[in-house]
């Protein structure tokens, strides 16, 4: 219930903010008859009604996670987020094996096994890139390698 | 005859080694990607199409090699339907009803054989029906003037989003937030930037792989944590596997008929694979009656689906082809890769590349005989794949994911925006608000305003001029019944629930 009406109010004033925005855009001189402004304007309005559909005609709450649970998938989010940052400055081969293992130990929680898997997750995927498929990646930082 | 010639020319193209190695290589990637759970064929296809791009391989090709794995993974995703009673996509959920019961009486081996069998003769009829038809449509296709595109871009957002979900607003929600994505960047007609709040990054657009890769590979990662990898191990036993001979002849006739039901389902645009073996399901179980004990194991149960499956996943390539609007999640994802490979769909492409259009055919009719001999005699191979454990392949995936976006661009702010739409790929599913409208959204919403922009110009502003055609109106017509339709029939289509242990 709650978790509906909730997303339908967001997704309102994101469509409101979208139309706001939409209204914004420059048109130039050379403009046709419905003009750069009018079809986002429209896909707003669509979304706003569904958005207070949705609000005032909720359907039954999901089965959110909680607790620990949120909080791992929180922290997924995070690592991939730091992930995304370090692939260009850090190679590929250091950040991967560090985030493959997490994610690993966080679907099963077992040391060995995510060790296991970030290491021969981070080789095998450089050396089936690399060398087999030709994609340019760096595997260390230059500063690492002098 | 031309279909002849046409042929010919497809098979010279097809049967060179390269292409040939292609084909054999993408049929089995896909059925290891259909048959693993948690990897279905759309964010099967979604994450090696980066890949396949880096590769500089030429467009047909590419094509080749994806659409095998396109085929593939519509085969794989019967093994663990079978096996685990698990769909790998939403298409196999129908297998499970009849499959996993056949499995757990000791019949593991002669329900993959049959629903095996059950696949090629699908796919098989459902390639010569895209022989036959798409040409036919492409010449209907040249009839199309941006005000019929718009209405036909209408239809397949509102069948796809009457028959996704429960709720149609839902539906609609999620077509918006595609269609919104699609508006950022660069206005076509008048070069200005549009709504990327001064973001350089976004001057270009949203790529629609991030898109994708993001709501269908890395959501799938955060449902892992949440599940932390449970329900994925092997409950049957899978003995020698020998051909059920007589289970075949005795479902000859279900599976032709199951193949014409799935192949008509998965040309609409919009309805896809999920519709045809639904369909072709419940149309068996009424022909068989109350005495049919669908449900309980039988060997019609298993093949009505499968073929009904596979006839859909060729028959949703005639409008993907011909129109360039995608029947199905997959066939969405497919839709991208021509994008990314500079392949206009539509009915110019018969004509003017059809060294892309049969080559692609015919290489459709090998990797169906390819993927029979791999998936009988070869199928314990694969049923050894199912036992790779979600900590090592949900990691692989993510990194995959990660080196192909990565390989795209080289930003890091795409990788970013992949593991948003991550996040909110995982919230969507959560509130039941279905995925693919949105990367539709994103595919389709340059065109369909293009469409409508165009047909304005054409009628100097007359809005009625997009409905001054029979097929303009017919197409309407269509898209708000496809739209309203199903909430009336809800209660009579209602999805059976997987059997449960």
């Amino acid at each position: 219930m709650a978790s509906d009406r909730i997303f339908g109010l967001v997704a309102t004033l994101v469509a409101l903010a979208y139309i706001a925005s939409a209204t914004q855009i420059q048109t130039s001189f050379l403009s046709d008859p419905v003009g750069p402004r009018a079809f986002p304007i429209g896909i707003g309005i669509v979304a706003v009604i569904c958005g207070i559909y949705m609000a005032l005609k909720p359907d039954a709450e999901p089965n959110w996670p909680v607790g620990k649970t949120l909080l791992a998938i929180g922290f997924a989010i995070v690592v991939l987020v730091i992930y995304a940052l370090a692939l260009k400055p850090l190679g590929f081969i250091i950040p991967t094996a560090i985030t493959a293992g997490i994610l690993s130990y966080q679907i099963s929680p077992i040391a060995k096994n995510a060790v296991l898997a970030g290491a021969g997750l981070s080789v095998g995927l450089f050396v089936v890139f690399k060398f087999l498929l030709g994609l340019g990646l760096v595997a260390f930082p230059k500063w690492i390698m002098g | 005859m031309d279909i002849f010639s046409n042929l010919a020319l497809g098979f010279s193209i097809a049967f060179s080694p390269f292409t040939l190695m292609l084909a054999i290589v993408g049929c089995f990637l896909g059925t290891i990607i259909g048959a693993l759970p948690g990897l279905g064929p759309s964010n099967g296809v979604a994450i090696l199409i980066p890949i396949t791009f880096t590769l500089g391989l030429d467009a047909t090709s590419a094509l080749v090699l994806m659409t095998s794995v396109y085929y593939g993974a519509m085969y794989g995703g019967r093994i663990s339907s079978i096996l685990l009673n698990i769909p790998g996509d939403e298409p196999a959920l129908m297998t499970t009803l009849d499959g996993y019961p056949m499995a757990k009486a000791g019949r593991a081996g002669d329900a993959l054989v049959l629903s095996g069998v059950a696949s090629f003769v699908g796919a098989f009829l459902a390639t010569i029906g895209l022989m036959l038809l798409a040409p036919l449509l492409a010449r209907v296709a040249y009839l199309f003037g941006p005000a019929e595109y718009f209405a036909l871009y209408l239809l397949a957002f509102c069948t796809l989003g009457g028959m996704a979900s429960n709720n149609q607003a839902k539906a609609a929600i999620a077509s918006c937030i595609g269609l919104g994505i699609a508006m950022i960047g660069v206005d076509n007609s008048s070069g200005l930037p549009r709504l990327t709040g001064g973001n350089l990054h976004l001057f270009d657009g949203i790529d629609f792989l991030v898109a994708i890769v993001g709501l269908f590979a890395i959501a799938e990662v955060f449902f892992f944590i949440e599940s932390h990898g449970k329900d994925s191990s092997i409950g049957v036993k899978l003995g020698k596997v020998t051909i059920p001979w007589k289970d075949i002849n005795d479902t000859k006739w279900t599976m032709l008929r199951s193949s014409v039901v799935g192949f008509i389902a998965g040309i609409l645009p919009g309805a896809g694979a999920s519709l045809g073996s639904f369909m072709a399901y419940m149309t068996e179980k009424a022909i068989a009656g109350e005495k049919g004990g669908f449900g309980t194991g039988v060997p019609k149960g298993i093949a009505a689906p499968e073929a009904g499956n596979n006839a859909a996943a060729g028959g949703a390539l005639v409008p993907m082809l011909t129109l360039g609007v995608p029947g199905s999640g997959t066939t969405a994802v497919l839709l991208a890769l021509l994008m990314t490979l500079n392949i206009t769909p539509g009915p110019t492409l018969f004509t003017d590349r059809p060294d892309v259009v049969w080559g692609l055919i015919a290489s459709l009719l090998i990797s169906n005989f390819v993927l029979l001999f791999m998936n009988v005699p070869m199928v314990k191979i694969f049923v050894r794949v199912l036992q790779v454990p979600a900590w090592v392949l949900l990691p692989g995936v993510t990194m995959i994911s990660f080196v192909g976006i990565y390989s795209l661009s080289g930003s890091y702010f795409d990788l970013l925006l992949m593991v948003a739409f991550g996040a909110l790929g995982y919230v969507l599913r959560k509130l039941d608000i279905p995925t693919v409208p949105v990367i539709l959204g994103i595919l389709l919403g340059g065109n369909m305003e293009d469409a409508i922009r165009r047909a304005m110009v054409i009628s100097d502003g007359e809005w009625t001029y997009l409905f001054s055609s029979p097929i303009a109106i017919g197409l309407w017509v269509a898209a708000i019944a496809g739209f309203v339709a199903p909430m009336f029939f809800r209660n009579l289509l209602k999805k059976p629930q997987a059997v449960s242990d």
